[in-house]
């Protein structure tokens, strides 16, 4: 189990040396405590307490990377169970199922796919991270084939091999040399050849049964042969199944510290019907799944997943924020309205929607305000007269918009004198108090 | 080492709810468990869906979804029709956009004259719902309330501003109530319990915690949610053990994902997959943290959506 930052206190030095970067030792253990720093920085440590703080602090869910470089996907360590406890650590991993009937032009459109699937999203580029090839032939020579087909047009991308055939396995690994793929995998009838490959060729493996009881005996086996890295498999297909599985299994390690169940879960959520498919790939998101194989990444599918995975796996003590400056809300021109709020990531997108909803193009000027909201932020002395006219003088706004009316949010009514005082030249408008009033507002000066 | 698998038990449990009258009374909620846990205790209701209807042409509704509707969406009681007969909808949800100030100011009791009709033209439960427009709301809730009287219907949304006057009506008129606030849970809890104060009991109470779309704020959403039911069920906290609602519908449809045409966004795909899956991620996302009555616009998310419970519950 996890120590507490007085427990983890007790094993440093307690020099108060600061060589960590931190004023004294507890301080440092409090950081360790709530995984924000790592041990690493303290030069003085006892390998003693290294032992006894590096087996407390491994996460309950074992880490694991599928892949090399820029485009490795790392896997698990998650400790809670409700986001709102504390941030879900590594995001899910999509990954396109390639079957190795298909092909070889069949094959290299579906790479092509996936190497086009990156959208960008509040700052954030988000892709179809892993490619799954899977030996439907049962034929070590097409599998191979198919692999040495994706591994020629992405050889960055991450690879999953999804074979129960040894001879296939190992075929395929072979053109993925020092390229860490996920060897999906071992079952009961195949444990000690699969876990053989995976270790001659620093595969992780992904480990499948059709229960949790003989998923952990079977997880047991192959640690006992050597294997480290593993993706399990409880062989859940429906909803329910999954939610079911994946909750007990994210129970069973955060809860109860159960090494045989503490690794990340795979989940297959192909359907024949794609929109389907992603409400079968949304359940894994929202509940604990770590890699996802879909059948096919439609844009508008790639968008709603990446979406979703972004909002789930945002940090809930951090105000989500979006980047300072004048947002553009249709087409504006230089006559169109500017109005200003704060960088509270719900503030912008609600401010920015029903401006949209308006239908009357203008500008938004965003002002960062640690992602507080407007009434927070004027409260905690961010969004003020003076700040704000700084803000407006130092951005772009007065070479974006001809006329010199700015409109401020109802709620700081109260601001508007001081900053007509503080930003000259400029003629300050209140707008409404709720987002909401927005496009009654907008709409009904446009008919002016 | 055997698996012994950790089950939760809890000394909480979420109310069961039930509109409408007759043979075609809907029910949900009274489980308790986490929401589709039900390999750990009881979950006796699936999740309802209601079909959202407006009481004027939905003129600002994206193309994508007003096609589904055309031809009949130009009048409450066929499309109510419409929805109950040939989408097969379990439950309707009236929104009284027409009465608010900004669109056309229609007073209560023109409001409650299209509730009667939409009542008297189905058999299904309905959900009667406001301009969210909170001082307009209180006098068209309360004319409404009363047209609707003894239909076991659900009236909202009764927010802090005009609690008092809507809660009075449903109470009144025999009426479940919906309260809504702004996502925290703290401000559910408060309005909840001025509310139970009044006298109103606190098993006819609805939370709505406010909905957002994906993209848009649905992790605030779905922790409240998420942070509601817990409170429920493991602090058996009886101001928090009404079902919650996700309304889908209004929050999805408005924003870009769903309306921007394929050729000015680039990359994001075809605008009408885009937008019905938009709808229906949303929606299964609430449900996932807990909501029991959603309220949605598309017929394919709500198909979609229906799928997927029949495949959780």
């Amino acid at each position: 189990m996890a120590l507490t930052g007085v427990e983890i206190f007790k094993l440093l030095p307690k020099t108060n040396c600061k060589k960590c970067g931190f004023p004294t030792c507890l301080a440092f253990a409090m950081k360790l405590a709530q995984r924000q720093t790592t041990l690493e920085l303290c030069p003085d440590v006892s390998d003693e307490a290294k032992q006894k703080l590096g087996e407390a602090s491994a996460p309950p869910i074992r880490p694991v990377t599928i892949g090399t470089g820029d485009r490795a996907i790392k896997l698990g360590e998650e400790t809670v169970l409700f986001r709102h406890d504390k941030k879900f650590v590594n995001p899910c991993a999509f990954a396109l199922e390639i079957q190795d009937t298909l092909t070889e032009s069949d094959i290299e459109a579906k790479v092509r796919e996936v190497l086009d699937s990156e959208i960008e999203r509040v700052g954030q580029k988000l892709r179809v991270d892993a490619i799954a090839v899977s030996n439907i032939s049962n034929d070590a020579a097409s599998f191979s084939a198919a692999v040495k087909s994706v591994t020629a047009a992405a050889p960055e991308v991450p690879v999953i091999l999804i074979t129960g055939n040894p001879r296939a396995a190992e075929e395929a690994l072979k053109y993925l040399a020092e390229k860490h793929p996920l060897l999906y995998g071992a079952d009961a009838s195949n444990a000690e050849v699969m876990a053989d490959l995976a270790k001659k060729y620093k595969a992780s493996l992904g480990v499948r049964s059709d229960n949790l009881d003989s998923l952990s005996l079977l997880t047991e086996k192959l640690k006992t042969l050597g294997v480290e890295d593993m993706i399990i498999d409880s062989g859940a297909r429906k909803a329910k199944d999954i939610l079911r599985d994946n909750t007990l299994i994210r129970r069973a390690a955060v809860k109860k510290n159960f090494k045989p169940l503490g690794y990340p879960v795979i989940t297959f959520a192909q359907r024949e019907d794609s929109m389907f498919e992603l409400l079968i790939a949304s359940t894994g998101v929202a509940k604990f799944s770590s890699v996802i194989i879909l059948s096919s990444i439609e844009r508008w599918k790639n968008l709603a997943l990446f979406t979703l995975r972004q909002n789930i796996y945002t940090d809930p003590q951090v105000p989500m924020q979006v980047e300072q400056k004048i947002y553009k809300i249709g087409e504006p021109t230089p006559d169109s309205p500017l109005l200003i709020t704060t960088n509270f990531s719900l503030t912008y997108f609600i401010v920015s929607g029903e401006m949209e909803n308006s239908r009357v193009p203008g500008y938004l000027a965003v002002m960062d305000c640690e992602g507080l909201s407007v009434l927070t932020a004027w409260a905690a002395g961010k969004f003020t007269a003076s700040k704000i006219a700084q803000f407006i003088s130092e951005s772009d706004a007065a070479s974006a918009v001809r006329h010199r009316e700015l409109i401020i949010p109802g709620y700081v009514a109260i601001l508007s004198g001081a900053l007509e005082d503080k930003l000259e030249g400029w003629k300050i408008s209140v707008g409404p108090r709720e987002a909401n009033g927005i496009p009654a507002f907008l709409k009904g000066r446009s008919t002016v | 080492m055997a698996f012994t698998p950790l089950k939760e038990t809890y000394p909480g449990k979420v109310y069961t709810v039930e509109i409408g009258k007759g043979e075609k009374a809907v029910t949900f909620a009274g489980e308790n468990v986490l929401p589709f846990h039900t390999f750990e205790g009881a979950s006796p209701n699936r999740p309802v869906i209601a079909y959202e209807i407006q009481d004027m042409p939905p003129d600002e509704w994206p193309d994508t979804v007003r096609k589904p509707y055309s031809g009949i969406s130009s009048d409450p009681v066929s499309w109510a029709r419409f929805c109950q007969d040939s989408l097969g909808a379990k439950v309707i949800a009236l929104r009284l956009v027409s009465t608010h100030p900004d669109r056309l100011d229609r007073s209560p009791d023109e409001a409650a004259k299209t509730v009667s009709d939409v009542l008297a033209a189905i058999d299904i439960p309905l959900i009667i719902l406001g301009s969210n427009h909170a001082e307009k709301d209180a006098s068209v809730l309360v004319a409404a309330a009363g047209a609707a009287k003894d239909s076991n219907c659900i009236i909202g949304k009764a927010q802090e501003a005009n609690y008092k006057t809507i809660a009075a009506a449903a109470m009144a008129n025999n009426h479940k109530l919906i309260a809504m606030s702004e996502l925290d849970i703290n401000l559910s809890k408060q309005l909840n319990i001025l509310i139970t104060q009044m006298g109103f009991e606190k098993d006819r109470l609805i939370i709505d915690p406010m909905c957002s779309a994906l993209g848009y704020g649905l992790e605030y959403t779905y922790s409240v949610m998420e942070r509601i039911r817990l409170a429920a069920l493991a602090q058996n906290d009886a101001t928090m053990q009404q079902p919650i609602l996700g309304d889908i519908g209004m929050y999805v449809w408005k924003v870009k994902e769903a309306q921007a045409v394929e050729t000015s966004v680039s990359g994001w795909g075809a605008l009408e997959e885009r937008g019905i899956s938009w709808e229906a991620v949303t929606a299964a996302s609430m449900l996932i943290a807990g909501a029991e009555l959603l309220i949605m616009w598309h017929p394919e998310a709500v198909q979609k959506v229906e799928s997927l419970i029949d495949e959780l519950y």
